[in-house]
């Protein structure tokens, strides 16, 4: 099937199998690795990305669904002159990552949660991001990283 | 839950202690990083593997030609058909006792499947879908045998797993250590007080965010062979592959690209690195495979799996007088790289931060069961040995009716016996456990909290309060290699470094860690920047690529600061000492009157006579100008084996509010109080520490690798 997506600002039209996840397509189609697989069961978030502004997990949703809508994943947020986004900056002052895996999904989540609430508590941002698992942090610095974003 | 930090009291000047951020992060946070999923390669075939759906089966027959009819499908294969690949079985390199017992192990079993997740067949395809695909066309006729997943079931060898060894028990291993035959019995004969207990240590499923990929890259024209693999024993795995397909280890490239997490279920030698390997030199293509999470909970190993007795004797005060302890532990169906050993290094760990004679009786006995294999996760061995002393201390203390801080303080090993030489003959550096738990308790409010269940936990009362203590050593940077001989381990404990400065001044430091999420590129960078007195910015850190750090024994055991942290270190003064050589050559001076500071050489007396490490370097490489007979360039290499163990030590305490009729917990406030040395980064240091509290909480609240009496997992 024919789709046409725009996504990080760039419009492509793809021929997709029916059964072809979003996560898979940005992934093997586009090239766009960064965002991430960590389960089957959209239990971890780690694919999580941006359709029209909104993070969904990207291995819930088919890329025929996707079409006509604009995606953003983790390649999109940084400036064009590589300054990162402010998510991603707070997440790099307040340690909120270790191995990495889970980051580009947890930033991802974290600003469409901003874009919701932009003044969370802790226990909102707890909350708000229980979708997104992450093993090595603890989670303890990665709700500090999302309230410094969002007093920024 | 409140998390109470306090900032390292440890004031140095220079970069050590300081809390850079990490050098690894933006390409972590911008998608830049390249796990090995995210490795492009065209022209890889995918491979998948069939697992067993059986906890113990026996293949009465394997059909793969279903699979050939699928469309994107190159090949399949039994067991069977790619027996001729293995110059050997898969490897333990663990064999704890001569007479350990090691049921052969190969990629793909062949005439039985010991486990639900067991490979029995495979498909390469030109999809990953594809390859999946085919795997329903696979035709496997099995007949179901009993499955062992009761560790005292195994044990009395009601069903025999592998019929070959004729018995269930892998081996039984002893350290009986008395200061006279028969200590240990006197000692229990003449306790005033006295535990025995019983502890369940559940498996768990190390679970790190990335499942494992795998990506074989062969030069079939150049015999070359690169495997691409989200490992954390890169150096370890090109070694293990090497003899166990039978190719040339020169030959042989291992990378470990971005690794996501591990926690130990990455050391390990596994199927799918194997069947790839194997399979691109058959194929001469790359050859590609990755797990699904379904596909991690089951054929990546896990962790624990013990039953654990453990027995306490005392004086009248309390104080320990002998401890016995009796392991069973859970192998799973087959040995995998160090599963024997895991249990084992609990063994010098069961009398914990205690000032224990020497009377202690240790003995594990393991067993194979129809589960996953078992191995490292996090702490492997020694959080299970601390587990049950600490919580047999608590028993002990309510036996003899003493508060359980105050029955620690009376054992706790005085800080000025250190070096302290253990009953074990091990040589604990230093210590200070009443220092660290006064300071715990301080910082949750021991004795307003022992107060409050005064007066909460009283008759009626369905919100308990509920306060835990533990102290700990931990036996980190594995590790001494003559002691790792004389525990049968079949490699070294050294770690190597290299420190080159090149001729623009930049450094490259090479090591032999394998990081997977720590931070050692930005730790390893303050390291020599502290020693050679420059930027971090100035120096990168090379790693995990056999061609590019080709030596190394990787990261695990918290090895890797302590064994490969100090080999950088030394190199780093190596570096020094030949730059000395030359710029005393230049400056017409004597070595022994130079100084080196800040990144330059000065002549004591006069110090308008300086000389630049960056000026050095260019000296050295273009060596117009050197001393007779030095070499040129400006590097050195140290391989450093460690005299010891290091042994941070510390108290955690942890109040909690229990639910007595839900069973409900609510951790209230959890305080950690840990000496780990010289913090190099305390930034990163706090982030281990969290991701450790809140996996050991995991651990004693939610976490457990579930079978049911089919040996069929319930946790994936």
């Amino acid at each position: 099937m024919e789709i046409s997506v725009t996504v990080n600002g760039v419009s492509h039209t793809s021929d997709v199998e029916p059964r072809t996840l979003l996560v898979h397509y940005v992934r093997e189609d586009l090239g766009l690795t960064g965002t991430n697989i960590g389960c089957d069961t959209s239990s971890c978030g780690a694919c999580s990305l941006h359709i029209d502004g909104e993070a969904v997990k990207s291995c819930t949703v088919l890329a025929v669904q996707a079409d006509g809508h604009d995606i953003t994943t983790i390649e999109g947020m940084a400036a064009a002159d590589g300054t990162l986004h402010p998510m991603q900056q707070a997440f790099m002052e307040n340690h909120g990552l270790q191995c990495g895996y889970c980051t580009p999904g947890m930033v991802m989540a974290a600003t469409s949660l901003l874009k919701e609430n932009p003044h969370p508590t802790e226990h909102d941002v707890r909350i708000g991001l229980e979708g997104n698992l992450c093993r090595c942090t603890g989670y303890h610095n990665i709700v500090l990283s999302v309230l410094a974003a969002a007093g920024k | 839950m409140t998390v109470v930090e306090e900032a390292g009291t440890q004031e140095r000047p220079g970069v050590i202690g300081q809390r850079l951020l990490r050098r690894e992060d933006p390409a972590l946070l911008t998608g830049e990083a390249k796990f090995t999923n995210d490795i492009q390669v065209t022209g890889a075939l995918h491979l998948a593997v069939l697992r067993s759906p059986y906890a113990h089966a026996r293949i009465t027959s394997i059909d793969v030609s279903g699979a050939l009819g699928v469309p994107g499908v190159r090949a399949a294969y039994s067991g069977a058909d790619l027996a001729d690949e293995w110059g050997a079985p898969m490897p333990c390199a663990w064999p704890v006792t001569d007479d350990m017992k090691n049921p052969a192990h190969y990629p793909l079993a062949k005439t039985q499947a010991c486990y639900a997740g067991d490979g029995v067949a495979c498909v390469l395809a030109d999809s990953a879908t594809a390859a999946r695909d085919a795997l329903e066309a696979i035709n496997v006729q099995y007949e179901p045998l009993e499955a062992v997943i009761d560790l005292e079931d195994a044990l009395s060898d009601r069903v025999v797993i592998h019929d070959d060894l004729g018995t269930n028990t892998s081996y039984t291993w002893n350290l009986l250590v008395e200061d006279h035959e028969g200590a240990v019995d006197e000692a229990f004969a003449a306790a005033a007080h006295s535990v025995s207990e019983r502890y369940i240590q559940q498996r768990l499923i190390p679970m790190a965010m990335e499942t494992r990929a795998v990506l074989a890259m062969p030069q079939p024209f150049g015999g070359e062979m690169t495997l691409y693999s989200a490992t954390q024993i890169p150096h370890i795995l090109k070694v293990m592959v090497a003899l166990t397909l039978g190719i040339p280890e020169h030959q042989m490239r291992v990378i470990a690209p971005s690794v996501g997490g591990a926690f130990g279920s990455k050391l390990n030698v596994y199927a799918e690195e194997l069947l790839c390997v194997a399979l691109a030199r058959k194929h001469g293509v790359p050859v590609r495979w990755s797990e699904d999470r379904s596909e991690n909970s089951m054929a990546t190993i896990h962790g624990r799996g013990q039953v654990q007795k453990i027995e306490l004797a005392a004086d009248a005060d309390g104080k320990l007088t002998a401890i016995r302890v009796r392991l069973l532990a859970d192998m799973g169906a087959y040995l995998q790289l160090v599963t024997p050993g895991i249990p084992l290094l609990g063994a010098f760990l069961y009398a914990g931060v205690y000032d224990l004679p020497k009377a202690y009786d240790f003995s594990c006995t393991s067993v194979f069961t129809t589960m996953t294999p078992t191995d490292a996760y996090r702490g492997a061995g020694r959080p299970e040995a601390t587990y049950a002393i600490e919580r047999a201390m608590d028993t002990l203390a309510a036996k003899m009716g003493v508060d359980p801080l105050e029955l620690r303080r009376r054992n706790f090993i005085a800080t000025e016996k250190y070096p302290y030489e253990a009953y074990s003959g091990l040589v604990y550096d230093s210590g200070n456990h009443d220092g660290a738990a006064t300071k715990a308790a301080e910082m949750l409010g021991y004795d307003e909290l022992r107060a409050r269940q005064a007066t909460q936990n009283v008759e009626g009362s369905t919100k308990r309060l509920g306060v835990g203590v533990t102290s700990y050593f931990e036996m980190c940077g594995l590790a001494p290699s003559r002691v790792l001989a004389s525990l049968n381990y079949s490699a070294g404990g050294w770690e190597a470094a290299t420190v080159r400065v090149l001729p623009t001044s930049k450094v490259q430091v090479v090591t032999g860690s394998a990081p997977h999420g720590q931070g050692h590129e930005t730790a390893w960078s303050m390291i020599a920047a502290e020693k050679l007195g420059i930027s971090p910015d100035d120096i990168d850190v090379l790693h995990s690529d056999t061609a590019i750090a080709p030596l190394g024994l990787d990261s695990y055991g918290s090895r890797s600061l302590a064994v490969g942290g100090v080999a950088i270190a030394m190199a780093c003064d190596k570096v020094i000492d030949k730059a000395k050589q030359i710029a005393a050559h230049q400056l017409e001076a004597s070595a022994d009157d130079l100084d080196y500071a800040g990144g330059e050489f000065s002549v004591r007396g006069s110090p308008d006579k300086t000389m630049p490490l960056a000026a050095i370097a260019f000296e050295a490489f273009t060596a117009h100008n050197l001393p007779d007979g030095l070499e040129p360039n400006l590097e050195a290499q140290v391989t450093y084996d460690p005299p010891n163990f290091s042994w941070p030590f510390g108290t955690h305490m942890c109040a909690v509010e229990v639910d007595t009729e839900t069973g409900h917990v609510e951790v209230l406030k959890y305080v950690a109080v840990d000496d780990c040395g010289v913090q190099v980064n305390p930034l990163i240091v706090e982030g281990q520490v969290h991701g450790g509290v809140i996996q050991g909480l995991a651990q004693a609240l939610f976490e457990e690798a579930a079978f049911d009496a089919d040996g069929n997992p319930q946790s994936s």
